[in-house]
């Protein structure tokens, strides 16, 4: 098992690293000068020259990637030109937003998605199992932002003055601030209680900001069902396939065969092996999430990873782009990492072979 | 993995050496089949008619296919005749004809005075005959998805026969590479790729084009990896068959099977992320009528004309469904043991 977790941690190091070359090599080839990018139109060839001088911008193309890995593992990504605050800072304001959001969005795929597929994996070619495709077909085919739109449109315009009505963009109802959970509990502010802190829902949660908490969550609701319908489709199709195979073999039928309740066959000994599939399949719907949370985070004007890397490279803040880039890259990595492990541990053959 | 629809650029990224795809255990099934139809059973009678017929026979009894065929139909015959099925060109500005910027449908037959001339979905912010616009918008949509796809597949099934035929540190090369291009979400890279290259049309093709290489690279290089054991192709090898005559005409054919399968559904992501840069304002740029920046322009007025909103997001369903449904149907179609 250790050796087989070394292998595949090893195996992702070159993947990281071309990660990194590739990273580099796209923010390198946007078009612009990044000194008059930086600086504006009107900064001087003098001053350019010193701009370069300074950022390692007049050395060789190797070398340049050479000080841009150094300061990756130093943890420093750059300066954003149009905030002016290090990367790292922006990261850390705007990352729990998404982390969030993809976090409901996907807790509602799973929710949903899973007991969709289980009954109509089993009540095969029945009208649930039908509908519950065709919806499926559907869900997979919605474009997100057009989702989003029509979400906003049904619940803050159609039922306005009903009480489904939902806010249709932003984090919280105008005016609310919430109180840090570090200022609460008197405990100093750092990176890593500032990261924390921004998790609006968490932090209100332990603060007990009541009315934070049900303003958050119910803005969360429309963006986090947007983002949620396509690995919902892709989760209850897949637990719905992996369960018909495993229903087809003898062991299904061994414990028909001893008189087990029909119950136990499905939820014990079927979906144990039918989840396997699924479990990959949610790991990588985290690839999915991600590039619908540029186009939901757009739409319901969230300030997390997704609009601020349209926004940085819309208005080309070319060091945001290359540190944002580069982070949701890397923990997609991490992502794949954590499920190929946890398939492991879940399913002993892949560890043989 | 059989009745998934899941974006298949999110294979695992391990490689598949493990698993390769049995193409040619399922196209042996299928071609056994074949014999058993012509010839009422008798399995040595003549093999003319092959996979393709089958498979089209197959197809026809799938009720996913045709409804996906149905939908893409529809959608050629809009392309086609767009000129003589719009009412009107779809960059003409209708200001002088006695309409205001988003005005809602108005169709006659429904009740909507004669006196005003007839928009079944209403008019733009621009003052042109959306239903005019959303007609020719097919246009651009299957033909960007398809020439995306066609670049991707061309070139995915050049790396992959490369990988997989040479082996060696030339596989473990091209496949970290596409590993690499496999860890960014494709939307995200796609969105990179365009401000490299800069937005556009062409370039919003070759960007979608560029980061879904990888899925057919793999697919075929998996192909590839179970074909070169096959005994065929060892018995050529022995025979001094050159490298390339056997790749192009022993390996090459016998990777067809499994790629169309995945470039029809990768037809349907396409579809989905051109629209989706262009929503960005990094694909097709207005005044070209496309469904996604036609969605873009007006999703600020969402609120008090939903109409416009909503026609251009169901046209992009419209499409990505038929060719979500036909791929399902064809896969179903080419390789029976996954169908149910």
């Amino acid at each position: 098992m250790a050796r087989f977790l070394l292998r595949r941690f090893i195996s992702s190091i070159p993947v990281i690293i071309g990660i990194l070359a590739l990273v580099f090599a796209l923010a390198r080839m946007i078009p612009g000068d990044p000194c008059r990018a930086a600086l504006g139109e009107r900064a001087t060839d003098e001053i350019c020259d010193a701009y370069n001088e300074r950022y390692g911008l007049n050395e060789p193309i190797l070398v340049q990637f050479g000080i841009y890995i150094k300061d990756v593992a130093t943890g420093d990504l750059g300066e954003s030109f149009r905030f002016g605050v290090p990367v790292t800072q922006l990261l850390i304001e705007r990352l729990p937003t998404t982390i969030e959001l993809a976090g409901a969005a996907l807790m509602i795929a799973v929710i949903v998605g899973v007991p969709l597929g289980i009954i109509s994996g089993y009540r095969h070619n029945s009208k649930t199992d039908v509908a519950t495709m065709i919806g499926a077909n559907i869900g997979v085919a919605m474009p997100v932002f057009w989702l989003g739109l029509m979400l906003q449109y049904i619940f803050a315009v159609f039922l306005r003055d009903t009480p489904l009505a939902l806010p249709p963009s932003g984090k919280l109802d105008a005016g609310l601030i919430p109180v840090p959970f570090y200022e609460a509990w008197g405990l100093p502010m750092n990176g890593l209680t500032e990261f924390l802190s921004e998790f609006t829902i968490m932090n209100a949660l332990v603060t007990f900001q009541s009315e934070i908490l049900s303003s958050a969550v119910l803005h969360l609701i429309l963006p986090a069902v947007a983002l949620a319908t396509i690995p919902m489709a892709i989760i209850a199709r897949m637990t719905r396939s992996s369960l018909l195979d495993v229903l087809g073999l003898d062991y299904v039928r061994t414990a028909r065969a001893k008189g087990l309740r029909e119950r136990s066959v499905i939820l014990k000994h079927a979906l144990r092996n039918a989840m396997l599939p699924v479990v990959t399949i949610i790991g990588l719907s985290f690839g999915l999430l991600l590039g619908g949370a540029i186009l939901t985070e757009t739409i319901f004007n969230l300030a997390g990873v997704g609009k601020t890397l349209f926004d940085a490279i819309t208005s080309r803040d070319y060091t945001v782009v290359q540190g944002f880039t580069l982070v949701v890259a890397i923990s997609f990595v991490i992502v794949n990492l954590v499920v190929d492990l946890l398939y492991t541990y879940l399913d002993p053959r892949v560890r043989v072979s | 993995m059989s009745d998934d629809l899941y974006d298949p650029s999110d294979e695992p990224l391990e490689p598949t050496d493990d698993q390769p795809l049995n193409t040619i255990e399922a196209s042996d099934a299928i071609r056994d089949k074949v014999r058993m139809d012509l010839s009422g059973g008798d399995v040595s009678a003549s093999t003319s008619g092959g996979l393709w017929r089958t498979a089209g026979r197959e197809i026809i009894r799938k009720k996913s296919a045709i409804v996906g065929m149905s939908l893409l139909s529809i959608l050629l015959l809009l392309a086609a005749f767009a000129p003589i099925i719009a009412p009107y060109p779809p960059d003409e500005v209708l200001f002088d004809q006695g309409v205001s910027p988003r005005d809602p449908p108005c169709i006659h037959l429904f009740g909507c005075a004669e006196e005003n001339s007839q928009h079944i979905l209403g008019i733009d912010g621009n003052g042109r005959d959306y239903f005019s616009r959303i007609v020719y918008g097919a246009r651009v949509s299957l033909l960007a998805a398809f020439v995306a796809v066609l670049f991707a597949s061309i070139w995915g099934t050049t790396v992959g026969l490369i990988a997989g035929f040479f082996g060696g540190w030339v596989d473990n090369f091209l496949m970290r590479v596409m590993d690499v291009l496999l860890s960014f979400p494709s939307l995200l890279l796609a969105i990179v790729v365009v401000t490299v290259l800069g937005p556009g049309l062409i370039n919003a093709i070759l960007a979608i084009a560029i980061v879904t290489i990888p899925q057919y690279a793999r697919i075929v290089r998996s192909s590839v990896l179970s074909i070169r054991e096959q005994e065929y192709v060892s018995a050529d090898q022995a025979l001094g068959v050159s490298r390339w005559r056997l790749l192009a005409h022993r390996i090459f054919p016998n990777t067809l099977t499994p790629l169309i399968v995945i470039a029809t559904l990768g037809v349907a992501t396409a579809v989905l992320e051109i629209a989706s840069l262009s929503f960005l304002g990094l694909g097709v740029q207005p005044p070209t009528p496309e469904w996604g920046s036609m969605l873009a322009a007006e999703r600020n007025q969402v609120f008090t004309a939903p109409h416009l909103v909503f026609f251009a997001g169901l046209m992009i369903m419209w499409n990505v469904l038929g060719f979500n449904l036909l791929g399902d149907g064809l896969r179903d179609a080419i390789d029976p043991r996954l169908g149910r």
